[in-house]
């Protein structure tokens, strides 16, 4: 006969069997469809590229990697293209980097507006955030260009005023990308910050201020370090899809001013060099690991130190 | 000295930034609604406010076709991934840690983990050659990206409401002789049913506005609405890519606000 | 008591009014309150939840300011300063410790923002942990202490800067029963070490009369007596105060004759008894008067009596009993006595009992 030990080992057992069961289509189809995939494209970097694309299957060769940075033939006879590689990496991380910051510079006092509001308007002041986070990122886009093209609202109302005589050229610069990726993703630093500043206590403020520090002071020393886990989430959700656009740079940069994933995109398409973008694939995902890691170091760390 | 009360949550300036911020979020979308509205056969210029461009669009056949492929894949997209996400969300939830729970976590989230693109190009990679070697090209690529990327965001409701769920509830159900299946059916289920809802309409509105990785998965004349949108915009464009935007984004307002609405009637 | 109470005002408040909202949903939190707090007293704001007791606080801190009247600092009006600019600082009920910062820095927290030399700043942290015994835990994260300890740094923060006055937001409330009792004493000593003026608001009528110098007793945003603990407890002036405090039999009764602060009141029973008048109030006519359980007497069966009725019910309560009176009017009546070892003669339940109302024990009440 079984013991009572023996009878709660296996009902354990099977629970975990059952909850794996439960669980497998999720995890297959993420593994067809997301995880698999990656693998296969890890593989795809160390052969050599099809004459029309794709790669000559089961070939090996180190050319999509170092070609990641260093000068190679790629458009038949054009050399110097590893620069453009790194203009285009510096330009991608450049881009990023300032859009994480001007976000951050109108995120946190409109996520601090928000939370120090009365709870009923700030569920609708929240509403008007989330509305644009879960509109279409390239209608998004396309409404910035609305904006900034030469026709646009911006440029057609400095006419009128008589502050320019020409429209200003912002499309198909950085600027422009730097401007969508701003509006585009600000609602991505507006959410988590608010997120904890709403749990903000208040009485620790007036605790500040009992003790003589000054607006400047409550917000630099007990304001920001306590929100710091909503900046460190915020600034990481800006910065990583900001580092893998592809659609912004594409719909206001105008082909010139391309980023990392437009690049990933030219290998796969005109450049008809898998090896490679599958290698400029793996780079940005590795950038984006770092970025992450380091959230995941921050965050733990100051959860430590509160915990 | 005038006394006015000292607000300990004041900062100067933020609701000025603040209400800047707001101006800013709107202000394109309101350009963009407003040009859709334009007579002019181009975006250059403003004559006046017409329906024609909206009008236009809804003769378009290739608008329509692209529509209803949109519509088609975010509704096998959402109910697939909701389906499987409601399962997985089961099997995650209320349970001492068992081996492979925090494995089970990273892969479930791991869609939201890598850039759309890097996604994109790995499965244009394995599915141009499936295509090759089955011969066939149809929707069903895209059924299998969207529903695998849309995973993360249905699974997230489900499980945020399962952790809160209390687990007495079922006990008394299986305490009044129900079999488990019944305790699901009858016990779990309603109660889980405003998150299930929740996470389909987020996986809906994903699935729907994904552009990058149906780009790159689709096979030839399956372009959705936001591809679509994106082969317009290399052109000289015509109002007519406001008037289909705009369509879209008055659906998407619509979406978010049923789902502002029912996550907030909270039992 | 080993130290002097001058009588200069730390604290004045002149008919300082506080109105929450506006229109239909306007709340009066405090209506017309006016009291002198002196140099170097504990004095306590006492009263049940929703009395005002808080909103007064916070308007001396300056974190409210008052719909009208006003509130001087040593002679100055403080109205125009915000808190941060007010040489008052607040130990708060939940203590509001920044967690980000270890217990030294939070001491310290108050007189770098004065911007004082850090080598200044760092003695006198040191001495503050030196006064709160809490040298050990200096570099600790707040969330790694105890309750009692984040009382004590929470103290130790707001004495730093060495206030002109301290207000003590209930600050005991949080602790357990045993660790409550060590820390009245604790405040007590603090206050006279320290010599700083302390306003303690509270809603425990016990450690209002431990520790205070003086208590304000208020309700529904006034205050209805001023007075040293023994006055509040043996002359309360209105029913609420004696209700508040302590334990409290009401009696009904006509003013039979008035004379120098005294009076003698004809109960129901048709005894007279002599009963002490609230500061400046004569009456006449019908009042109502207040004689604490200890204070009265069970009478021998021959003495004297003013009242009498039937035991109800006999509690034991170790140090003393507590005999459950049914007056022959009807209205109840609570006799306590201290018990002694071998006492406890025949008194049980249904038996008949004879009260006597002793020349100090009552107290005519002003509602």
């Amino acid at each position: 006969m079984a013991s009572a030990e023996e009878i709660a080992r296996a009902a354990d057992r099977k629970d975990i069997r059952d909850r794996w069961l439960l669980s497998a289509p999720a995890l297959i189809i993420i593994f067809v469809a997301a995880i698999g995939p990656l693998f296969v494209m890890l593989a795809y970097s160390f052969m050599v590229k099809g004459d029309y694309g794709d790669v000559k299957f089961g070939t090996f060769s180190l050319d999509g990697w170092t070609s990641v940075l260093f000068e190679r033939d790629i458009f038949d006879d054009t050399l110097g293209l590893a620069d453009a590689h790194l203009t285009i990496l510096w330009r991608s991380v450049r881009l990023s980097f300032y859009t994480t910051v001007l976000t951050l510079i109108f995120g946190f006092p409109t996520a601090y507006f928000i939370s120090t509001r009365p709870p009923k308007t700030r569920e609708v002041w929240v509403f008007l955030v989330t509305i644009p986070f879960w509109t279409n990122l390239l209608i998004r886009t396309f409404a910035m260009q609305q904006v900034i093209r030469n026709e646009g609202l911006v440029n057609t109302a400095l006419i009128q005023l008589g502050i320019l005589d020409r429209p200003l050229q912002i499309m198909n610069t950085d600027t422009a990308i730097l401007l969508g990726m701003v509006y585009v993703y600000l609602p991505l630093m507006v959410l988590p910050l608010y997120a904890s500043m709403e749990k903000l206590d208040f009485r620790l403020i007036e605790a500040g201020y009992d003790l003589y520090a000054s607006r400047w002071q409550v917000l630099r020393r007990i304001i920001l370090p306590l929100v710091k886990p909503g900046v460190i989430a915020g600034s990481i959700l800006v910065f990583i899809p900001s580092l893998g656009a592809y659609v912004i740079p594409r719909v206001l940069g105008g082909g010139k001013n391309m980023m990392l994933g437009n690049l990933i995109e030219l290998q796969f398409g005109a450049g008809r060099n898998w090896p490679l973008g599958a290698a400029i694939s793996i780079t940005l995902m590795a950038l984006v690991m770092v970025a992450l890691l380091f959230y995941v170091r921050n965050v733990s760390r100051s959860e430590a130190g509160h915990g | 000295m005038a006394k006015r009360p000292f607000d300990i949550r004041a900062q100067p300036g933020f609701g000025f930034v603040a209400l800047l911020t707001f101006f800013a979020l709107y202000l394109p979308i309101a350009a963009l609604v407003a040009y859709s509205f334009n007579a002019a056969d181009s975006l250059s210029r403003w004559d006046g406010l017409s329906l024609r461009w909206f009008i236009s669009a809804w003769q378009n056949s290739t608008v329509q076709d692209a529509s209803i492929r949109s519509l088609v894949l975010a509704v096998w997209a959402a109910a697939l991934s909701t389906v499987v996400a409601t399962m997985a969300a089961l099997a995650t939830t209320r349970t001492p840690p068992y081996p492979g729970l925090t494995f089970k976590y990273a892969f479930i989230n791991q869609p939201l983990m890598v850039p759309e693109i890097v996604t994109a190009v790995a499965l244009l990679i394995v599915f141009s050659r499936i295509k090759v070697w089955t011969g066939y090209s149809g929707l069903g690529y895209l059924v299998l990206a969207h529903t695998a990327f849309c995973i993360p965001f249905a699974y997230l409701p489900i499980r945020a409401r399962l952790e809160g769920m209390d687990l007495k509830l079922e006990q008394a159900a299986a305490d009044l002789y129900a079999n488990p299946w019944r305790t699901f059916r009858h016990v779990t289920l309603p109660l889980l049913r405003p998150a299930i809802i929740a996470g389909f309409m987020l996986a809906f509105v994903i699935s729907l506005d994904d552009v990058v990785i149906t780009e790159f998965v689709k096979s030839g004349g399956q372009d959705t609405l936001p591809t679509y949108m994106l082969g317009q915009l290399r052109r000289e464009t015509t109002p007519e890519i406001n008037a289909i935007a705009t369509v879209f984004l008055a659906l998407s307002v619509l979406l978010v606000t049923v789902f502002f609405f029912v996550n907030r009637r909270k039992p | 008591m080993g130290w002097s109470v001058p009588d200069r005002n730390a604290i004045e408040i002149r008919g300082v009014r506080k109105v929450f909202g506006a229109g239909e949903n306007a709340v009066v939190a405090l209506d017309t309150v006016s009291v002198p707090i002196r140099e170097n007293e504990f004095f306590t704001l006492l009263g049940p939840s929703g009395c005002g007791k808080t909103t007064l606080l916070r308007l001396i801190a300056g974190f409210d300011y008052p719909s009208a009247g006003e509130i001087l600092l040593y002679g100055d009006d403080i109205a125009p300063l915000p808190p941060f600019k007010r040489p008052v600082n607040t130990v708060f009920q939940s203590y509001a410790l920044f967690p980000h910062m270890t217990v030294a820095e939070n001491i310290g927290f108050g007189l770098e923002m004065l911007d004082r030399p850090k080598a200044e700043v760092k003695a006198r942290v040191a001495e503050m942990l030196k006064l709160v015994r809490m040298e050990q835990l200096a570099n600790r994260r707040t969330s790694q202490i105890s309750g009692g300890q984040q009382q004590r740094v929470a103290l130790a923060r707001a004495l730093a800067p060495q206030p002109k006055v301290l207000l003590l937001d209930e600050p005991l409330s949080a602790l357990d029963y045993k660790l409550r009792k060590d820390m009245q004493i604790e405040l007590k000593r603090l206050q006279g070490e320290t010599g700083i003026t302390f306003i303690f608001v509270t809603h425990d009528q016990e450690e209002a009369l431990t520790m205070s110098d003086r208590i304000a007793v208020m309700s529904a945003g006034k205050i209805l007596q001023v007075g040293a603990p023994r006055d509040i407890y043996d002359r309360p002036a209105e029913r609420f105060v004696a209700d508040f405090i302590g334990e409290s039999n009401f009696l009904k009764g006509e003013i039979a004759g008035t004379a120098g602060g005294r009076a003698t009141v004809r109960l129901s029973s048709g005894a007279e008894i002599p009963a002490s008048l609230p500061e400046g109030f004569s009456p006449s006519g019908a009042v109502t008067i207040v004689v604490r359980p200890e204070h009265a007497q069970l009478a021998a069966a021959n003495g004297d009596a003013s009242l009498s009725g039937t035991v109800e019910n006999v509690v034991y309560l170790g140090t003393d009993t507590h005999f459950h009176l049914r007056l022959d009017d009807g209205s109840p009546f609570i006799v306590r006595r201290q018990n002694s070892r071998g006492g406890g003669e025949g008194l049980t339940q249904g038996s008949r009992a004879r009260v006597l109302i002793g020349a100090d024990a009552a107290q005519v009440l002003k509602d």
